[in-house]
């Protein structure tokens, strides 16, 4: 079955319900997609305990009060694109949705490097364990050692308080002089810096050291404890939860296999757009994070360009623009305070997992230069999370740059891939009555 | 200017073995790859060691080369699984095929046999309902192709073959090569480059046959053989313009490999999303659970193609110390070590163990 | 607060209706959701999604990410070990 839209928009987070909602406050048809059950995405997950967040309810309610309502796609993840057409398996199978307009706001994922024990169960992402936590996973009275690199430490640290764990410290790589820069440069965003005090007020009593990341982890079964270096000493935290991010990635997998040109930033690929928001692939706008991280705020304002743009709305998308500028600057903040220490790309040993998949080890990549003859050889990159774990590490440590996306975007049930609605095919089983 | 017993122009598994047979003879051996050594239509293939038995002469030289490779059942880098073969019948037209089948199959040395529906089903109990019976061959195996090319230019490397990475030739002179950074190769010359060769010697006639191919999560021990329909030759023999054919096998992993397509005259290596609809379907077809299954990976590779399905092997007339070994179409992995044999057989003038007329790259341009 | 049972391993787990499998899992013993290709016992990582640690077997179906699953009414759920 193919349902079609006006205008499709892929991601439920900030920019995507921004962009569902300026399209339609035009009068367009449009869907929004999403894999998860709920909408918000990362950053407005939905809480099992605490409900969703304020403004994620007033962007998710103000969908439905639009002209045309927003049909809302859960569970829909996107396994294969194709002109103006996308496939997606759900619960109930494969849907494959058209569209006149496509907006790509499939956000980002968090960047996790590999160190000693890193595999161990009880290391996840730093807004890893908030997701799981929000999940209704069980922190309460959890020893946690939060550590990696950015602004999502703190609003991990502190979402994991409210579910009562207890916070050993936040151990941010950047530097102290790093931290003070990125803090003086604030005033320029005062959304931030309310956020921030925020965020200060609820880990008043946690410690926060600058200059710090975790070696190691260690444990039987579990991680029992980490090995933390700060300046120049290295010290034992015995804990229960490691949660470790070193900050975020964009999402382009799809836009790549809609053929849409990528921009680098760093060593990995973002979305390429013009100020309006159109890729280099005609009918295809991309917002937020898939463009380039830089934050809640950038992610809102493109997710409305970019909706208003689908709907062929340009001067509404116009009147927005300064205000992207603005917001945009904040990533390059980030990027520019937030830069990871290389010592982070060492921390791997010879007998370390790099592919989790695989359990492929960094020594079993000793002299390949690229990612394709590596994966040929030692399988590195070729199970089920598809590279994107450890193609995006190694591009980070600079061994090779991530190769080429792959179909089907995300493992799918093959009975998906055989079921999508596609044209009538020419066939030679036609009289076969077997099996 | 570099002067070498044989130039080998392409590494994957045909050019590979062939450089490993000539360095073991003494050769002093150069091989040109521009890119990742086995990483062309050899990275992309299924990696099944199988005998069709429906050209004599092609089941000659499947049958040499299976021998050869029991040599690489106990290598690491080979992953030699010995899974054997199941041919499946979906009717009693396709059952009464099988004798004939399985006559020329042990002639060769083969020893393959007939399985009632029973056994069949024993063997595999997640095939299919109704099906009709079938052929098993228990000694055939798969191997990972690609790490089986980079081993034997190891091997070859270790015999002080010299590999030009990333290097093509742009040029064939007279008993000698120019590479495309300029330097000249001087020696007698093999061209092993698959898909390429009509860029070099466009009067051997070689047409690409994509295929796609699907590798899913891992399964472990829902299904013990390759599994290949009756028809498979109908569809890797016929030349229609597009077929697809069931054959799924599984890997040492646990995963399983599921095929397979054939196009001709296709150039976009993009993955056709009808074409991998069309060959699940018929998959399903034998093997409803397969449906269920989690899919990770879809993508397809070319196959190189001659007017009559074999490959070409020896001189190549009117070129002075000029060889061909290329043209396998979808049996390359199985004839590799027997094709590199009897083409380094020639080139020393040594009686090869099997008749080399059919394989003649002289039959197409007679 | 609405909540489901579901049986994780065999044993009867009650959590609220918004949880994921991933944190229903989380609330048992069972420290490992899955083991590695060389048997290394695994848990979830990213929490999104994309890392595919945390996949298990519910309702028969192995390979299932269970911090992408709602938990629903009666659900069987496996880990490995």
């Amino acid at each position: 079955m193919t349902e079609h839209y006006d205008v499709l928009v892929v991601g439920a987070g900030p920019a995507g319900l921004a962009a569902a909602q300026a399209a339609a406050s035009h009068g367009a048809r449009v869907g929004l997609v999403d894999a998860q059950a709920r909408q918000g995405g990362q950053v407005w997950r939905h809480d099992a305990v605490h409900g969703t967040p304020r403004a994620a309810s007033r962007a998710i309610n103000a969908s439905v009060g639009t002209r045309v309502p927003v049909t809302w796609l859960a569970r829909h993840q996107v396994i294969a694109a194709q002109s103006q057409r996308l496939c997606a398996e759900t619960p109930l199978g494969a849907v494959e949705l058209s569209f006149g307009r496509l907006v790509i706001a499939t956000g980002a994922r968090e960047l996790l490097l590999p160190f000693p024990g890193w595999t161990l169960p009880g290391v996840t992402g730093a807004g890893g364990l908030q997701a799981l936590a929000k999940q209704g996973w069980p922190v309460r009275g959890k020893r946690v050692v939060v550590a990696g690199s950015g602004p999502l430490l703190w609003a991990a640290a502190a979402s994991l308080r409210r579910h009562g764990a207890r916070v050993l410290g936040i151990h941010e790589q950047a530097s102290a002089a790093a931290m003070r820069a990125f803090a003086l440069q604030l005033w320029r965003w005062p959304g931030r810096v309310a956020q921030a005090l925020q965020l200060r007020a609820a880990l008043h009593d946690v410690a926060h050291h600058c200059g710090s990341f975790v070696r190691r982890a260690d444990g039987d079964a579990a991680v029992t404890s980490v090995q933390v270096t700060s300046g120049g000493t290295s010290m034992r935290v015995d804990c229960d939860l490691l949660a470790v991010g070193h900050g975020l990635v964009p999402n382009v997998a799809l836009a790549g296999m809609l053929g849409c040109a990528m921009d680098r930033d760093g060593a990995h690929p973002v979305v390429q757009v013009d100020e309006l928001l159109r890729t280099s692939v005609a009918n295809i706008h991309a917002a937020g994070e898939s463009c380039g991280i830089a934050g809640l705020s950038a992610a809102r304002i493109e997710g409305r360009i970019a909706g208003h743009m689908a709907a062929g709305a340009t001067a509404a998308a116009t009147s927005l623009l300064r205000q992207r500028r603005h917001a945009r600057r904040f990533g390059e903040l980030l990027e520019r305070h937030f830069a990871l220490d290389p010592r982070l790309y060492a921390l791997a040993e010879h007998d370390t997992i790099i592919c989790r998949c695989e359990d492929v080890t960094l020594g079993a990549l000793d002299g390949y230069t690229d990612a394709r003859t590596a994966r040929l050889a030692t399988r590195c990159g070729m199970g089920a999370c598809q590279g994107r774990v450890c193609g995006t590490a190694l591009a980070q440590m600079g061994r090779f740059p991530r190769s080429d996306c792959r179909l089907p975007i995300f493992p799918a049930r093959l009975a998906t891939l055989a079921d999508r609605a596609s044209p009538p095919l020419p066939s030679r089983d036609s009289g076969d009555n077997h099996p | 200017m570099s002067r070498y017993d044989l130039i080998v122009a392409g590494a994957g598994i045909v050019g590979a073995s062939c450089a490993n047979e000539a360095s073991i003879a003494g050769l002093r051996v150069a091989i040109v790859e521009p890119g990742p050594v086995g990483g062309g239509a050899t990275a992309c293939s299924m990696g099944h060691l199988v005998a069709m038995d429906d050209d004599p002469a092609e089941l000659a030289l499947a049958r040499y080369s299976l021998r050869r490779w029991e040599a690489f059942a106990h290598l690491a880098e080979a992953e030699f699984s010995r899974c054997g073969t199941l041919w499946v019948a979906r009717n009693d037209g396709e059952v009464a095929g099988i004798a004939a089948r399985v006559a020329r199959l042990n002639a060769a040395g083969g020893e393959a046999h007939a399985v009632d529906a029973r056994t069949l089903y024993e063997l595999e109990p997640a095939l299919a309902a109704g099906l009709a019976g079938g052929m098993l061959v228990p000694a055939e195996a798969v191997v990972y192709p690609p790490r089986v090319a980079q081993h034997l230019v190891r091997c070859a490397q270790q015999r002080g073959a010299r590999l030009h990475a990333g290097r093509s030739v742009r040029r064939l002179g007279r008993a000698s090569v120019t590479l495309d950074d300029g330097s000249l190769l001087t020696g007698p010359v093999l061209l092993a480059t698959g898909c390429a060769l009509p860029r070099l010697l466009p009067q051997l006639p070689l047409r690409p046959r994509k295929g796609h191919l699907l590798i899913t999560e891992r399964y472990p021990g829902l299904l013990r053989h390759q599994v290949l329909e009756l028809g498979y030759a109908d569809s890797a023999h016929g030349d229609a313009a597009s077929s697809v054919a069931f054959n799924v096998q599984p890997r040492p992993t646990g995963q399983l490999l599921v095929g397979s397509s054939r196009e001709f005259d296709v150039e976009d290596p993009a993955v056709s999303p009808a074409m991998l609809q069309r060959m699940l379907r018929h998959a399903f077809r034998f093997m409803p659970a397969l449906r269920q299954l989690q899919g990770l990976r879809a993508w397809t590779g070319l196959r190189p193609a001659t007017p009559d399905g074999r490959p070409y092997l020896g001189a190549v007339p009117g070129h002075p110390d000029l060889w061909v070994a290329a043209g396998h179409e979808g049996l390359g992995v199985t004839t590799a070590l027997g094709s590199a044999r009897l083409l380094i057989d020639l080139l020393l003038g040594h009686a090869p163990a099997i008749d080399p007329a059919p394989y003649s790259p002289a039959r197409v341009l007679a | 607060m609405n909540t489901v049972n579901l049986s994780i391993n065999g044993h009867a787990v009650t959590v609220p209706a918004t949880a994921s499998v991933a944190a229903a899992i989380a609330t048992t013993p069972a420290a490992c959701f899955r083991r590695s290709v060389n048997g290394q016992p695994r848990a979830a990582l990213c929490g999104m999604g994309v890392c595919f640690e945390c996949r298990v077997r519910i309702d028969g179906n192995p390979h299932v990410r269970a911090c992408m699953t709602p938990v629903g009414e009666g659900m069987q759920v496996h880990t490995d070990d």
